[in-house]
């Protein structure tokens, strides 16, 4: 069986000269279908790189990535934004709604740039919503749900489109302890469901939702370890 | 994402800054009436003076004594004066199958006076044939006749300006005049041509040419012959047979021709020609005010790239492809130059109800269709550097952006 996510060696350099910094410093990590990895490591030990690379919004300086047996590193923008769309599903840190715009329109919007038709994308849109619970809230903009509602707006949204991968970076980042639970209550519902989900945070008590943690520092894994 | 569904993101964004929107839209609306307005002011005063030289006579040729290339290259040449004969022989149907109409004139500057009244005016002198020539009705009264001319009679008819200097409010029909001495009967009063382009053109007086010749201005050389061409398709025509006619009766040929022809259809084309260049620079000045609109575009638009960045980087993170983004800013230019350019179209329907300075405009549609099409352009052109911008920033710096 392929992976979800398999990398070998993988380096990301900054600058040039005596400003160099090696942000990654040949990471290998593989993560199988229905795993539940979460990615911790002091501010600066490149867990922001490392998310972008996986996510296919950075390339690699050197090394390999192959996302779903895809070769990521030979794609050019337009090919990176299709895999994005298709395989991969962000929740990010500060919800990253769109401003202005129901929480229905942003739940379409993968699907949108992906050409599904309206009415199927609507009722996906919906059920996405409703798995979240947020069935009554589908007409509401950002500005008028809390924290813990546009999170969970953030994850009807990735899942929607049906992703390979469920990337969340520090999900839980910007909201309060009862938000928190109710959004790692919804990834642990996603992970039984089969789903695979790659998370980064510095929580402890976050990071022991996951099956296995790694933990990252200097640019390279530090600790490579299963939960419970 | 279809074009529909980025229209409709397009209309979203432009209304959720609709202050904004609106000064960019104002800029793109002044910018339409501009040019339309301006184009219709170019259009009004063309259609007056082209009126106004239609006044002059329908279909009329002038022909002038006198040689063409001045005075002094052709001293040796003896310059024949126009006659009343060759008036006539122009009349002959045979030899000029296409001249409806001939009728010489002669004029005289004359002083005239009724009751306490005077007025400075021109008698033109002519045949009746003169009035359909010179497209002068009377409105009131009626013409002399050939028997008038024949006899010399001391009858007039004359324009409303003046009527109005030398009988004020009262009737001049049947009244008397004295013109530099010579009483005259008023038959008519000219229908009114306005006054523009070529000076108050009912400041005038017609009477029969024997008359003006035996007491005002004695027997010389007529001033012109006025010809009128059976229509305005036979005016080429018309000249030929004017010009072998009157070049047997003078013994002249091209080189040596001692008289010469005004054409009212060339005159009409030439001052067409003049007037659409004065109309493509007012609407070319009006177009810089379209370009300044455009200018407005692409710096409100490139606020809008700035301020919508990270927006921009989720919509990348999700999968939104270089192509829908700059589509997506496309057509939010292109919708706010369009929009500008309706409200631009109906203030300039409004601004062009009303005369300024005698002149109606009249509203062109090509630069309807053109400012319509331009904007377009606008929205396309202006909207591009922001929106290559916005399409080809890179996700993970625009979700950073805050």
């Amino acid at each position: 069986m392929i992976p979800v996510l398999d990398l070998v060696d993988v380096t990301k350099v900054y600058g040039d000269g005596d400003a160099v910094v090696r942000a990654l410093d040949g990471v290998s990590l593989t993560v199988n279908t229905g795993d539940y990895l979460a990615i911790m490591g002091a501010s600066g030990s490149g867990k922001s790189t490392l998310m972008n690379i996986i996510g296919a919004l950075d390339i690699a300086t050197a090394g390999q990535y192959h996302l779903d047996g895809i070769d990521i590193n030979t794609l050019d923008e337009d090919a990176l934004s299709i895999v994005r769309n298709r395989k991969i599903g962000f929740i990010f840190q500060s919800f990253n709604l769109i401003p202005r715009t129901t929480a229905l329109a942003n739940v379409e919007l993968p699907l949108a740039y992906r050409g599904v038709k309206r009415g199927e994308r609507r009722d996906r849109a919906k059920a996405a919503l409703a798995a979240v619970g947020l069935d009554d809230r589908m007409h509401h903009r950002p500005n008028e749900l809390s924290g813990g509602q546009q999170q969970r707006v953030a994850v009807a949204r990735a899942l929607v489109a049906q992703p390979s991968l469920l990337l969340a970076d520090e999900p839980t980042g910007n909201l309060d302890s009862r938000a928190t639970a109710d959004v790692l209550k919804l990834l642990d519902q996603m992970h039984d469901e089969g789903r695979t989900i790659v998370m980064i945070t510095h929580e402890n008590d976050v990071a022991q939702h996951a099956d296995r943690v790694i933990v990252l520092k200097d640019g390279r894994i530090d600790e490579d370890r299963a939960n419970r | 994402m279809n074009l529909l569904e980025s229209f409709r993101s397009g209309v979203q964004a432009i209304l959720a800054n609709r202050l904004r929107s609106g000064l960019t839209m104002l800029g793109i609306m002044i910018g339409v009436a501009a040019v339309i307005v301006l184009v219709a002011f170019g259009q009004g005063a063309s259609n007056s003076i082209t009126g106004s030289i239609e006044g002059l006579g329908t279909n009329l040729i002038t022909v002038f004594p006198g040689t063409a290339g001045g005075s002094q290259a052709d001293a040796n040449l003896t310059v024949k004066d126009l006659t009343v004969e060759d008036a006539v022989a122009l009349n002959d149907q045979v030899l000029a199958p296409d001249i409806s109409a001939a009728a010489p004139t002669k004029r005289a500057r004359v002083s005239c006076t009724a009751g306490t009244l005077s007025h400075r005016t021109v008698m033109v002198g002519s045949w009746p044939a003169y009035f359909e020539i010179s497209n002068s009705e009377v409105s009131e009264g009626g013409y002399f006749t050939n028997s008038d001319e024949l006899d010399g009679r001391r009858v007039a008819v004359i324009g409303k300006t003046v009527a109005n200097n030398l009988f004020d409010e009262a009737d001049p029909i049947g009244k008397e005049m004295t013109c530099d001495g010579v009483p005259f009967t008023v038959l008519g009063v000219l229908v009114s041509k306005g006054a523009s382009g070529f000076g108050d053109q009912d400041d005038t007086i017609i009477a029969p040419l024997t008359t003006v010749r035996n007491h005002l201005t004695g027997i010389g050389s007529l001033d012109t012959i006025a010809v009128q061409a059976a229509s305005s398709q036979m005016q080429a025509q018309a000249q030929e047979q004017l010009t072998s006619v009157l070049d047997a009766r003078h013994d002249v040929e091209a080189a040596t021709r001692d008289y010469q022809i005004f054409n009212q259809a060339s005159l009409l084309t030439t001052v067409n020609q003049a007037l659409g260049i004065f109309t493509a620079l007012l609407g070319a000045v009006a177009g810089i005010s379209l370009l300044v609109g455009g200018i407005g575009i692409t710096n409100i638009m490139l606020v809008s790239v700035t301020e919508r960045t990270r927006e921009i980087g989720i919509r990348k993170a999700i999968g939104a492809s270089r192509r829908v983004i700059l589509l997506q800013f496309l057509i939010e230019s292109t919708v706010l130059s369009l929009i500008g350019a309706f409200f631009g179209l109906v203030l300039a329907f409004l601004v062009t109800r009303v005369e300024v300075a005698g002149i109606q405009p009249a509203i062109v549609p090509a630069s309807v269709l053109g400012a319509f099409v331009i904007s377009v352009g606008i929205g396309l052109f202006f909207g591009s550097y922001p929106a290559n911008r916005a399409a080809s920033l890179r996700p993970i710096e625009a979700l950073r952006h805050e």
